[in-house]
């Protein structure tokens, strides 16, 4: 197609001024996240998620947006109040607005979430793409590694290293858990990252680059990383989702966030013995914490069909 | 066959000694005072504290310790709870529960994920396909500790349904509740590979030539292109066990269930060390053991799978 397009502009420069450049536009070779973008633009579920991922990023960023009431003013006068024009939940068992406590939530989930995916993500990249590029024993031993971690369910072994991580009553936990999750969350990106870079070492511009006299690190970072990494950023999307959810789970079992940090999690377990009384404090942070795991989910999703329409 | 058996219990060694290793290393990491935490807030003695050093082997090397570690669990002795109950005593009280509420989800899931996947594996991009795709996506991003507390609102306290907790034996019906939330975990799943190995199948050869000698739509979905579209979903198993353990912890800690993963859950609660370390290892163990039964039965069910 560029090469139709390239003789019509040469023989017809200035027949129809506007014509070749629109021609040009519509027909330029598109990459593959060119292709993947216009696919992207086109998928609701796409739309939905990327909105619902800007109102929680805002919500991390600048609770105050949300909300004007300070979510450590709790007074037990209050306690399992019902919803009003100034606390829209209610309150919980401590008497501490549930709304202003759910919107200051989204702060510790994202950080840990974030956090966690980018340690997950580097360890993942590290030894995915060793493996994956060194191959040979390099690979042999790496893999049986991964086969080892997943032969740890993951929450188990979260459970064990958090526990130790977290012994210091004195801290809230945000870093004890987000080295958990991260520490424990790499295997499935560096068997994506593996299986990528096998298959794009093997190309021939890696060939013709590494004739030009390129060394490993050049051939890596400069040719086969940005040729592999699309399916690797979509797990690690996912993985945000995953790690969101994994945070609150080990929350509220009592090894994750605590002291005084906010968190869905540790709202979801202080709630469930009141439920009786007052539902409203354990329904909306389970409800935003829901949405705030599907929203990454489904962007992941959303991603992974552009890129691989074959799975659909 | 029996290359691929010997392969398959070689790596299962060398997996099990590493995890375990990976488990009681994550353990021992950045600990540091084992015996004031056996001991609580009581101050100890210089005596009672080289006694206890020599009973637990506190002296000897990181390696050393390892192996008394998988000494026990290989002899099966997998020690004793803060509170003092054998590990062992406590695992046999707690096992039935865990099962008959594992094997209630695993039935409830994956008779949902068949019939479904079949149907929408048939009318692909039909108006059923597409409500179970976004379901099962809603389904896989629930967190157990989202699902566990609603469904007991709902369905257990504000509708009355299912009873909310259970009692020290758990009747199958105190059980329906928490095996529909912590089949849920793994029916998504389940679903969209029966999904698309049906749709996969349908357009096989052998399903042309059943058409073609003229067997009926049902025989034909029903009998072939359904045996072969559930090998896939049995090798799930494996993977869903270690679904169905975790959900588990949160689920009985919730209901109230007295099996493994609410003694692990009040484990937790309790700060009590040795009972997490004794049940995680068996638990991981158990994976570890699923997981190579699935594989074997998967290369037993489908001869077309040689692993070299």
């Amino acid at each position: 197609m560029s090469d139709l397009n390239a003789v019509s502009a040469t023989e017809a420069p200035g027949q129809v001024p506007t014509e070749p450049r629109h021609v040009e536009k519509q027909n330029k070779p598109r990459s593959l996240a060119g292709d993947a973008w216009i696919d992207l633009r086109r998928s609701k579920i796409f739309w939905i998620a990327a909105v619902l991922v800007v109102i929680i990023l805002l919500m991390a960023a600048w609770p105050s947006l949300f909300t004007s009431a300070d979510p450590r003013a709790c007074s037990l006068s209050r306690q399992h109040q019902g919803p009003s024009g100034e606390a829209f939940f209610g309150y919980d068992f401590q008497g501490c607005d549930v709304y202003a406590r759910t919107i200051y939530g989204a702060r510790n989930s994202i950080i840990v979430g974030v956090c966690a995916t980018l340690i997950a993500g580097i360890i993942g990249l590290v030894i995915g793409l060793a493996s994956g590029f060194y191959g040979g024993a390099t690979d042999a031993l790496l893999s049986r590694f991964v086969d080892v971690m997943l032969g740890i369910p993951f929450l188990l072994g979260a459970i064990v290293l958090a526990k130790r991580l977290s012994a210091d009553p004195q801290n809230n936990g945000v870093v004890a858990v987000t080295v958990t999750l991260g520490v424990l969350g790499w295997t499935t990106g560096a068997r994506v990252m593996r299986s990528a870079v096998i298959s794009s070492k093997n190309q021939d511009y890696v060939a013709a680059a590494r004739m030009l006299g390129s060394g490993p690190g050049r051939l890596m970072f400069r040719h086969i990383v940005p040729n592999s990494i699309a399916s690797f950023v979509v797990v690690l999307t996912i993985l945000l989702g995953i790690n969101i959810a994994s945070e609150a789970t080990l929350s509220f079992l009592g090894i994750g966030l605590k002291g005084d940090a906010i968190s869905w999690g540790i709202a979801i377990a202080e709630a469930g013995p009141y439920v009786r009384t007052a539902a409203a404090p354990l329904v909306w942070p389970s409800i935003f914490l829901a949405a705030t795991v599907l929203a990454f989910i489904m962007l992941g999703d959303a991603v992974r069909d552009a890129f691989d329409p074959k799975l659909r | 066959m029996f290359r691929y058996l010997v392969r398959r219990l070689l790596q299962m060694v060398l997996t099990f000694f590493g995890a375990t290793f990976v488990v009681y290393a994550l353990m021992f990491a950045n600990q540091d005072d084992p015996l004031q935490a056996l001991a609580g807030e009581r101050p100890l003695t210089e005596s009672q504290r080289i006694a206890l050093t020599e009973r637990y082997h506190l002296d000897d090397s990181f390696l050393q310790q390892y192996w008394y570690y998988i000494k026990g669990l290989l002899t099966g002795n997998f020690g004793t709870s803060l509170t003092g109950r054998s590990i062992n005593d406590m695992l046999a009280d707690a096992w039935p529960v865990t099962i008959k509420l594992a094997i209630i989800a695993i039935l409830i899931a994956s008779t949902v994920a068949v019939i479904a996947g079949v149907i929408s594996g048939i009318r692909r991009g039909g108006a059923f396909d597409n409500v179970t795709l976004i379901g099962t996506l809603i389904l896989l991003s629930l967190p157990i500790v989202v699902l566990a507390p609603l469904a007991q609102l709902i369905f257990g306290i504000q509708l009355g349904w299912f009873p909310p907790t259970a009692t020290r034996d758990a009747t199958v019906y105190q059980l329906l509740l928490p095996a529909l939330v912590l089949g849920s975990l793994v029916v998504a799943t389940e679903l969209r590979v029966t999904r698309s190995s049906v749709a996969e199948n349908l357009r096989a050869d052998y399903v042309r030539t059943a058409r073609a000698k003229g067997l009926s739509r049902n025989r034909v979905i029903g009998v072939h292109v359904l045996r072969n579209s559930l090998i896939p979903v049995i090798t799930l198993i494996g993977v869903d066990i270690g679904a169905l353990m975790s959900g588990a912890i949160v689920t009985e800690g919730v209901f109230n269930i007295p099996g493994v993963g609410f003694n692990l859950f009040r484990g937790i609660r309790t700060e009590d060390g040795p009972l997490v370390v004794g049940f995680v290892s068996v638990l991981v163990i158990v994976f570890l053991v699923v997981n190579l039964i699935v594989d074997l039965l998967y290369a037993a069910l489908d001869p077309r799978i040689r692993y070299e």
